[in-house]
């Protein structure tokens, strides 16, 4: 047995058996230094591993009943390696010594095959890291049973009222690992839950979605009631002309649109000349009242407390009162624009850089209700769809409205609306922002949670209206 | 159970699967073993950009117990661990029968024991990385010499996936299939401009159930100077002009079109609600089956996964629920004749039979109703016919962005780059284009499809859908084809 195999047969995989449990972080080490060692016998000059577990369960519900219902369980095992100045990388998920091996020489294969890259760098040395806690047990303990008796609660209050309800919920626990040749080690899991809900009542419906690392951060029941509540409301829905409105935009939709936003403050998209930011940093280009961070130690946060290279994330202000300051760096386009890497690399090798990835909105104290109560005429938006870029640049969005639209006349919400499409620049959006709600952490469809305020925007762009 | 004793060990772990199922207590199971195999190549300003490849092998198990689904995978291919696997579904399936409002009813079907492989001349992962690679390179820096291009991008896609698909009915189905996919795209930053221009389609280029003669077909380094010099023409192209038209799509932005406003709304779980907290529902409701005229008399779609439709990321021999690829009628003489169904959902649309579109992305997620080859048959043009038979219009190539809402009604698309066409002839070019409409409104105005000659089949290799999402290959042959009557610019109005 070499010294590989019996570093492997020591980890074994015994404590994830059946239906729960993450490796330890002992056990994932061992794999880590099992490629390592393996590595060491090729003419790889240096390695890095990552290695990923995910156990995750997810309830799905339409017609007021569970339709599918699934649960799984997976490790990758990711190796880069390094040789004359050429990187590739493999991934396999099959932990014994041969798939190992074959995962080593697959990306040395491909190492070989290109040429040589003199702006590679050599993988970085070991790093500190602060310490997060978003692991939650009650997350980890949830059964299938606990689901669907919470799922069956949710579908009997829609058949109650007359209403259909379809959604998830969702959780799960996962973990990275990641070494590498120069003594560099990082270890990180959490657990994250989920609920979603969409209420119909034909022909309108209306939605609620809620996402934490703890499951008791959030009731599916009060997100069922909201949603059923606002699905009612939105039934009657009259049609009006498309045109510039005064919105308020509540969190879900606030973070669907903006999410577009922030692949523009990597480096490396600005060295390319395809972000946003091009000739704009140290620019007023949004409102004096938007600041923004990429901060993954906010406690509304999840995520690990490094990079895809293993760099210690940095918070990094991106915005500060409209104006555009910092980008986030890899160590490659640290280097190449003579900055500190802040932790926000992709792992290598890969064309993109870096991005941020723990966005934090500066938010205000105006509830949506005061929003409402200050709106002479304007519209309420739930949510934002099918969002894409029609202009680079000028960063014009265009998409949907979607489950509950609201008119606002005089203060109150009169009526529910039908879907527009807009067609609107994100540039402008942030430059027209009137008021702004507590920043919370939001979730939606088309972006990765963040934490965003409501926001009050006027002369939001409608293009056209859809049938309901 | 090493992987290395291949198909035997394969279905050892399959009926294993099924017998625990049946001894916990499931009524029906069906197992997915897969192994996929994936690599990556792309170049971008004339530098290496990723170099990766992966191998993922698994099972997973859907079952029916207490009249209630359950679904568990696992990457543990041990007998221990394929046991427990099984025995969590039939667990998660009784879970699910807390929340149970009817019993499910799965159409016949009968038992198949057959091996399948899609065919392909050129193993893509037997052609040499290097030659892989210097083609990439050739071709950013063709487009590297055009001046004005400030960003070069190419890249290469190799899938290979063999599935071994058991069921509690008998069926033994292994499946190959072998994908590759390439594209290059060239952009050119000047003023407050952003352009590009990509090929042989936007968002990694053309894909298919091929090997590496696919990439051969392509001549990538033919196509990349003028791509290039046509993203940097933009720039000085005329802007699309807001107006109410005739509009000639180009036949891989067609193919977008089918995806969104015809694919999508005959997905039958969707029209049944059960994506109605995510994807969305459709406009396609029961009562309109047989009776709604889609599209005018010229337009016909049919949803075929059979390999003689072609070799579309959409073409199996049986799909992932063990139902044998077929045909579909979907639109025939411009009325709606059908849906994508699979055997839960069959009987409520009157088949006896589900129309096989059951796909899964991997051995962890369950299958659920996916398009197939959705594709708009040719019509009787030829297109330098239907480009002098027409007055005034804009013809628009390549898709920029897109966007259809939660129904499948409204719609808007941009694309890379637009022709005006005056007089019957090809005129000045045109930057930003867009179009909008509503779905049947749009199909209706169709009034003219080029033939033959012109159609191919599109892929589509970024389909998502479900929770989790899966993502999905899917096929679309599409000729270009004239539509009257179209809003077009909207994207840069300003009301």
């Amino acid at each position: 047995m070499s010294a590989a195999q019996k570093s492997l047969s020591r980890g074994g995989r015994g404590a994830a058996s059946g239906a729960g449990g993450l490796l330890s972080e002992r056990e994932l080490r061992r794999i880590i230094d099992s490629v390592l060692l393996l590595a060491e016998s090729t003419d790889a000059e240096e390695a890095e591993v990552h290695v990923d577990e995910v156990e995750d369960s997810l309830t799905r519900f339409a017609n007021n009943a569970i339709h599918q219902n699934v649960a799984e369980h997976g490790l990758t095992v990711s190796v880069r390696t390094v040789v004359d100045g050429r990187t590739a990388r493999a991934t396999t998920n099959r932990v014994d010594e041969d798939s190992l091996r074959g995962a080593i020489e697959a990306s040395l294969s491909l190492a070989h095959s290109q040429p040589k890259d003199p702006r590679l760098l050599p993988v970085p040395g070991k790093q500190r890291y602060r310490k997060v806690e978003r692991f939650a047990r009650p997350t980890a303990a949830l059964t299938p049973d606990d689901r669907a008796r919470a799922v069956r609660r949710a579908c009997d209050l829609a058949v109650k009222r007359g209403q259909v309800a379809a959604g998830i919920f969702a959780s799960g626990e996962s973990q990275t690992a990641m070494g590498n040749s120069r003594g560099l080690f990082a270890t990180y899991r959490e657990t994250h839950a989920e609920f979603s809900i969409t209420m119909q009542e034909a022909p309108a419906a209306s939605w609620a979605k809620a996402n934490a690392a703890n499951v008791r951060d959030f009731d599916p029941h009060e997100l069922a009631e909201r949603a059923s509540e606002k699905a009612h409301r939105a039934t009657n829905a009259q049609e009006l002309p498309p045109g510039r409105y005064t919105v308020i935009l509540e969190p879900s939709a606030v973070l669907d649109i903006v999410g577009f936003l922030f692949y523009d403050f990597a480096a490396t998209a600005l060295a390319d000349k395809r972000s946003c930011l091009n000739d704009r940093m140290g620019k007023q280009v949004f409102g004096k009242n938007i600041s923004i961070v990429d901060d993954a130690y906010h406690p509304l946060q999840l995520g690990a407390p490094f990079d895809g290279e293993g760099m210690p994330r940095e918070r990094v202000l991106l915005v500060d009162r409209g104006v555009p300051k910092n980008l986030v760096y890899s160590r490659a386009s640290a280097k190449l624009a003579k900055k500190k890497p802040t932790g926000h690399g992709f792992m290598l090798p890969n064309e993109h850089g870096e991005a941020p990835v723990n966005l934090v909105f500066r938010g205000g104290n105006t509830s949506v209700e005061e929003m409402i109560a200050s709106t002479e005429r304007g519209l309420l938006v739930t949510r934002l769809w099918y969002i894409r870029e029609v202009d680079p640049y000028e960063k014009v969005m265009t998409g949907m409205t979607r489950d509950g639209l609201f008119l606002v006349e005089n203060g109150r919400v009169s009526s529910a609306v039908r879907n527009f499409r807009f067609n609107q620049s994100l540039l402008e959006m942030l430059s027209n922002v009137e008021m702004l709600g507590p920043a919370v952490r939001a979730s939606g469809e088309e972006a990765f949670e963040m934490v965003v305020p409501a926001m009050k925007v006027r002369e939001f762009h409608f293009s056209e209206v859809t049938k309901f | 159970m090493p992987l290395r004793d291949g198909k035997i060990v394969m279905w050892d772990m399959a009926g294993q699967a099924l017998e625990t199922a049946r001894v916990r207590g499931a009524k029906y199971a069906d197992v997915r073993v897969m192994h996929l195999r994936q690599r990556d190549l792309t170049t971008k300003n004339g530098q290496v950009g990723t170099l990766a490849q992966s191998e993922s092998i698994g099972l997973g198990i859907r079952v029916l117990a207490g009249g209630a689904w359950g679904f568990a995978s696992t990457d543990r291919l041990t007998r221990e661990g394929v046991s427990a696997c099984a025995g969590r579904a039939v667990a998660i399936a009784k879970a699910s029968a807390i929340a149970k409002r009817k019993e499910v009813v799965m159409a016949a079907e009968e038992a198949y024991v057959d091996s399948w492989q899609s065919p392909f001349r050129k193993d893509p992962f037997e052609i040499p990385l290097e030659t892989q690679l210097a083609l990439l390179l050739a071709a950013d820096a063709e487009m590297r010499r055009v001046k004005g291009v400030t960003l070069t991008e190419t890249d290469l896609q190799f899938r290979k996936i063999d599935s071994w698909f058991a069921s509690s009915i008998g069926s033994r189905i292994h499946q190959r299939k072998m994908m590759s996919g390439c594209g290059i795209v060239a952009t050119s930053f000047q003023g407050d401009e952003i352009q590009k221009r990509s090929y042989p389609n936007s968002f990694g280029g053309q894909h298919s159930l091929q090997g590496y003669e696919l990439v051969e077909s392509l001549e990538l380094l033919k196509h990349a100077p003028r791509v290039a010099e046509e993203a940097v023409a933009l720039h000085s192209a005329a802007q699309c002009p807001q107006k109410t038209g005739t509009l000639i799509l180009g036949g891989s932005q067609l193919g977008l079109q089918i995806h969104e406003s015809v694919g999508h709304p005959i997905e039958l779980d969707r029209v049944l609600g059960e994506e109605a907290n995510f994807a969305g529902t459709s406009f396609l409701t029961l009562d309109k089956l047989n009776k709604l005229r889609y599209g005018s008399e010229i337009v016909n779609v049919v949803a075929d996964a059979r390999l003689e439709h072609g070799p579309g990321l959409g073409s199996f021999a049986y799909d992932d629920e063990g139902v044998p690829a077929q045909c579909t009628d979907i639109i025939k003489g411009g009325e709606f004749r059908g849906y994508l169904s699979n055997r839960e959902t069959a009987h409520l649309v009157g088949l006896a039979r589900s129309s096989g579109t059951m796909r899964t992305e991997s051995w962890n997620r369950l299958p659920i109703i996916r398009m197939t080859n959705i594709s708009l048959l040719p019509g009787t043009w030829r297109s330098d016919d239907l480009i002098a038979d027409t007055d005034d219009a804009i013809l628009m190539e390549t898709n920029r962005s897109w966007s259809i809402d939660d129904r499948r009604y409204q719609f808007q698309f941009s694309t890379e780059m637009g022709w005006e066409i005056k007089g019957g002839k090809k005129a000045r070019m045109l930057k930003n284009p867009s179009y909008s409409g509503i779905t049947t409104e749009f199909w209706n105005s169709c009034d003219a499809i080029c033939d033959e000659r012109e159609w191919v089949l599109w892929g589509t290799p970024n389909c998502g859908k479900g929770q989790p999402m899966q993502t999905m290959g899917t096929g679309h042959g599409a000729s270009p084809a004239r539509f009257r009557n179209i809003r077009i610019g909207a994207a840069f109005s300003e009301s």
